[in-house]
């Protein structure tokens, strides 16, 4: 006789309360295979825990981005935001798709280079640029986002020394009725520090000031603050014209469009309550269409968006190490992905999911990563069915910020796989090994035994 | 070990405790494995039943029964000996 298929006994206590009127899902459905290939296979393959992306809703998100754009104004550009995903194979997906590079750091403008785009279409951002690496952007023609007065200033005297025009832009922090307000990065408008920048560039004659830019925050859950700050660019490229009879060629409206995930504290899911893309393109694009610049001096609109684009194609996959009781009796599993490498963990409510099936019971969970250390928490509280040592895990929406922001803390970080539109599997970062750190290390004659 | 005798269980999985006034909900296997403790079973009568029945191997059981006791024990439902 066939045995039955087992699963714990579990007791739950029932707990009497405010009821929720908004019954949020139990995620028991296993997720058991990413793009046609099994997550038990990839498992086998190359090792737990693993990070997949998946080339598939990469395409198809950065398709439903353009086309909520391109539908609604006709000069469209998007950059890809190295910060957000630099593995080069990504990178070069965006750059195939169309996106231009949007770069932070030197080390991020060369990896630019090596992935075959122009310097023209590299966007070079951020308050630490070398005087190297300003004197590189500016042969290249890269698109230069100066942030302060001493960028500014250091960038007149490179254009003189290398009699060259750098293409600038300035980055303009504003008030968009948001809070925190980013006032770090850039000029800031409402004080006359960005009019008082334009007017140095303009009357330094050694810098072609070509676009305006501003990222006016992260994770923005409502579309109007795009509307505000769209208007305020607009406005300083008015005056520009008005004073200089010089026009801007782009607006850059940066990124900060939030994905699909759940910040922490949020009452309810963000797959409900984030803005899709089409709420973001309605804000920012029917503002310049009813300003007041004319129809043939349109500028170029660049989006430098890199969570929304490619938070949802990754995954991690993990196994479970052990299950354990609190002191309170609460379930406490333990799992091989650990901060460490879901530095987003710290931000959201990633959702969890397991790769096998298993019983429709849960109970309510903290999910522990490996890390010998009281933070690896990956969720705090969180229905879930008990699975058992060596069952297997997937968390999605996790393309965005954790394989640049991840560590090499306690253990070594795994490989990355992209899975292809063919649904086949290609290894496009190697894990590390202790040779890896090894290598870097000095120890002094005197130390070694 | 032995569950305490005012806990009032119904077949569908439903634990009352008047004691203290909680109320409890346990799966199917749940319901089994307390019925059997209901009846004084042994564990090794316990285990070989549900192996019997159930795809499961020895040392995963032995571990969620273990852990199964303890949360009665911890929501008080087990006579202390």
């Amino acid at each position: 006789m066939e045995k039955l298929r087992y699963e714990s006994p579990i007791i739950n206590k029932v707990n009497a309360g405010m009821p929720d009127k908004f019954g949020m899902n139990v995620n028991t459905k296993p997720i058991s295979y990413i793009d046609g290939v099994s997550v038990k296979d990839l498992l086998k393959d190359y090792g737990s825990p693993l990070f997949v992306l998946s080339e598939k809703t990469i395409t198809e998100t950065y398709n439903n981005s353009k086309r909520a754009f391109t539908s609604r104004y006709p000069k469209i550009q998007f950059a890809w935001s190295y910060k957000t995903n630099y593995l080069n194979a990504v990178c070069s997906l965006f750059h195939q798709l169309g996106s231009w590079a949007e770069v932070v750091s030197g080390f991020e403008y060369e990896k630019a280079i090596k992935n075959g785009i122009e310097g023209k279409h590299i966007i070079f951002n951020g308050p630490d640029k070398s005087k190297e690496d300003l004197i590189k952007a500016s042969k290249n023609g890269s698109l230069i986002h100066i942030d302060h007065f001493d960028e500014l200033y250091m960038l007149i005297e490179i254009a003189d020394s290398i009699d060259e025009t750098p293409k600038v832009a300035i980055r303009v922090n504003m008030d968009t009725g948001i809070f925190p307000q980013w006032d770090r990065f850039g000029f800031n408008y409402e004080n006359g520090e960005a009019w008082n920048a334009i007017n140095r560039i303009m009357i330094s004659k050694k810098l072609n000031l070509v676009g305006l830019h501003c990222h006016i925050g992260t994770y923005m859950m409502s579309p109007s603050p795009y509307s505000v700050a769209t208007k305020k660019l607009i406005d300083l490229a008015l005056e520009i014209d008005h004073k200089y009879k010089h026009k801007i060629k782009y607006l850059d409206l940066g990124g900060g469009f939030a994905s699909k995930n759940t910040l922490k504290g949020a009452y309810l899911p963000g797959t409900d309550t984030c803005p899709t893309f089409d709420d973001y393109a309605d804000a920012i694009t029917n503002v310049i269409i009813n300003s007041q610049i004319s129809p043939e001096n349109l500028p170029t609109l660049i989006l430098e968006t890199g969570r929304a684009l490619i938070d949802d194609a990754g995954y991690i996959l993990g196994t479970v190490l052990a299950n354990k009781r609190l002191a309170s009796g609460r379930r406490a599993t333990i799992i091989d992905i650990g901060v460490n490498m879901l530095f987003t963990s710290f931000w959201y409510e990633h959702e969890i999911f397991p790769a096998q099936q298993c019983s429709t019971q849960t109970e309510d969970t903290t999910i522990y990563g490996p890390l010998c250390m009281n933070i690896d928490v990956i969720r705090q509280a969180i229905q879930f069915p008990i699975l058992q040592k060596g069952d297997n895990v997937v968390i999605k929406r996790i393309g965005a910020y954790n394989m640049t922001q991840w560590m090499q803390f306690i253990t070594l970080r795994p490989k990355i796989i992209l899975i292809d539109t063919e649904s086949k599997a290609h290894i496009i970062r190697k894990n590390e090994t202790n040779s890896v750190f090894e290598n870097l290390e000095i120890t002094p004659k005197y130390l070694k035994k | 070990m032995r569950l305490k005798k005012n806990i009032a269980i119904s077949e569908t999985g439903f634990i009352f405790n008047p004691s203290t006034g909680d109320s409890f909900t346990l799966n199917p296997i749940g319901i089994e494995i307390l019925s059997f403790i209901e009846n004084e079973k042994k564990y090794e009568e316990i285990s070989d039943a549900i192996l019997e029945k159930y795809d499961v191997d020895t040392i995963t059981f032995e571990k969620n029964y273990y852990d199964f006791i303890q949360m009665l024990k911890n929501n008080h439902l087990l006579e202390n000996e």
